[in-house]
């Protein structure tokens, strides 16, 4: 029972040390932004992290709209409310789908190529030797892909948006021969700038801190092995995963439920 | 070793893991000469070197740099002693994402503000010290291990610093590069006035550089001297280290019982 009691101890204390140095880790990296050679190297990482993943972000985006069009119609037209199938679309898209699906995607795709990359760094000791000639490697090599991750992720979840509601209307529309006016009309009277559209934004801002730093630190962290550098990145993609489903309930929550 | 010697340790202790890798090891390391640390492997050879750096921080002892105690200066101080030294890495740890020229500039480009011509005579100087100043626009992925760890001394002598740490700079190395690779260190010192620390376990590669030796085991100096001293030293751990033997007081046995007792024993299966 003691012994059980001090390992869950432990446990906690752990997780509270981890916690900390990730939070210091934030704090040292995210200050190392701007200067001129910080903004060269942060374009530089603004094409891997952010460009690099627009076609897989876009591509599901599509995807992502065109079912959403085609399941929507099938229940609202028992209603005869086919109508309303832009409304769906697109308050779908923007409240939920985006922000989430594109952070999954983004920590998949540039979360664990972010943490490889700089785990390489270090069990190749270059991040030892930009220490040893006098360069932090915090400010060099973490603090550019820290905000062009923060920067990029908002930016592809836009995109994801638009290109979901254009496949909505290949479907419903092209396809499934809903009115055109009423699709684009239906969207236009119920979407909210500010509480659908600003609250995706400020999701996928969040999403974006979190999945970003989750993938830096577990780069900068792991055990310098290629046994550490294959962990460390699994880790990355599934505890950016549940970090972004967890918060999204909570955002929500926050955002959407005051009707109770 | 007349003067006040260039890199002073005292009573550093550090461990890892539980073990204990550095048990209060005192170490003097002369200005302006090379200075070999040898060792087994796994004895704390480059712990001893990131020590020095200050990339760790020992439990306890000082390590003292031409008079700065290295593991008491701010952040900001140790970036700038860091700049007055040089290292060797192992595996090189050329930048991937850079070519030769690059690599060779960076710490220029960093710590200096120095006009482009000037960065470009300096690092094709370096590169030509190394012998590699052909090979300028390529990117380390297609260098050889040899050619990676010479254009690696090229940056770490890239700032002119005064004392440069090579770490194993002989391992994995084919019989030619080798001899390059000793040939340089020794020109280079010889050329550059610095002072050297040498982390090895190639002997005969070693002994023909080095100006002093200290060979280190079980968390302490088991025996130091000149070349020649050592090679004559009575010490058995020592002679069997600098001669290689396989067997003697570091066993070649791991520990196990009796070998004829483990043969009959049919009861503990393996």
């Amino acid at each position: 029972m003691i012994a059980w009691i001090a390992r869950l101890g432990r446990a906690t204390l752990n997780g509270v040390e981890a916690l900390g140095m990730a939070g210091i880790f934030l704090f040292q990296s995210a200050l190392g932004f701007p200067n001129r050679e910080g903004l060269r190297l942060w374009l530089r990482q603004m094409h891997f992290v952010g460009v690099m993943s627009l076609a897989i972000v876009l591509v599901s985006g599509l995807f992502i709209g065109m079912v959403l069009a085609l399941q929507g119609y099938t229940i609202l037209v028992d209603f005869g409310a086919e109508d309303a199938l832009g409304q769906m679309v697109a308050l779908s898209l923007l409240r939920e789908l985006a922000p989430v699906v594109a952070a999954l995607l983004f920590a998949g795709r540039a979360g664990s190529a972010l943490t490889a990359e700089i785990g390489l760094m270090k069990a190749t000791e270059q991040l030892s030797s930009m220490e040893m000639i006098g360069v932090d490697p915090l400010r060099r090599v973490v603090a550019p892909r820290l905000w062009a991750g923060f920067v990029s992720l908002p930016l592809l979840t836009i995109g994801f948006s638009v290109v979901g509601v254009w496949g909505g209307l290949l479907v419903g529309v092209e396809w499934l021969g809903v009115f055109e006016g009423s699709y684009w009309g239906n969207m236009q009277a119920s979407v909210s700038f500010i509480d659908d559209v600003g609250n995706g934004l400020v999701k996928s801002l969040v999403f974006a801190l979190v999945v970003t730093w989750i993938a830096v630190f577990q780069g900068y962290a792991l055990i310098p092995t290629s046994e550490g550098i294959s962990r460390a990145t699994t880790r990355t993609v599934v505890y950016s995963s549940l970090a972004v489903l967890g918060l999204d309930f909570i955002l929500t929550a926050v955002m959407f439920g005051d009707f109770v | 070793m007349g003067e006040k010697p260039f890199i002073q340790i005292e009573k550093l202790r550090f461990s890892r893991a539980e073990s204990e890798i550095f048990q209060g090891m005192d170490m003097a390391i002369p200005r302006g000469a090379i200075t070999a640390i040898m060792g087994p492997s796994g004895c704390g050879k480059t712990t001893l070197l990131k020590l020095i750096g200050g990339q760790l921080t020992p439990d306890a002892g000082r390590v003292v740099i031409d008079g700065q105690e290295v593991h008491a200066l701010s952040r900001r101080s140790l970036f700038r002693l860091r700049r007055r030294m040089g290292m060797l890495f192992q595996s090189g740890a050329l930048f991937s994402d850079l070519s030769v020229f690059e690599n060779v500039a960076f710490p220029l480009r960093v710590h200096t503000d120095l006009p482009e011509s000037m960065v470009r005579d300096l690092v094709l100087m370096k590169l030509e010290a190394v012998g590699l100043r052909g090979a300028r626009s390529l990117m380390p992925a297609e260098l050889s291990g040899g050619m990676a760890r010479r254009v690696a001394l090229a940056r770490a002598i890239a700032l002119d610093p005064e004392l440069i740490l090579y770490d194993e700079p002989f391992v994995g190395q084919d019989p030619i590069s080798m001899g390059v690779l000793v040939q340089l260190i020794k020109r280079i010192n010889q050329a550059l006035g610095l002072t050297a620390v040498v982390v090895s376990h190639d002997i005969k590669e070693v002994l023909s550089i080095a100006d002093y030796v200290y060979v280190i085991a079980d968390g302490g100096v088991m025996g130091h001297g000149t070349p020649q001293a050592l090679s004559s030293e009575d010490n058995p751990r020592v002679r069997q280290f600098i001669h290689g033997e396989p067997d003697g007081p570091v066993p070649f046995h791991y520990p196990a019982k009796g070998f004829h007792a483990d043969l009959l024993d049919m009861e503990g299966a393996r």
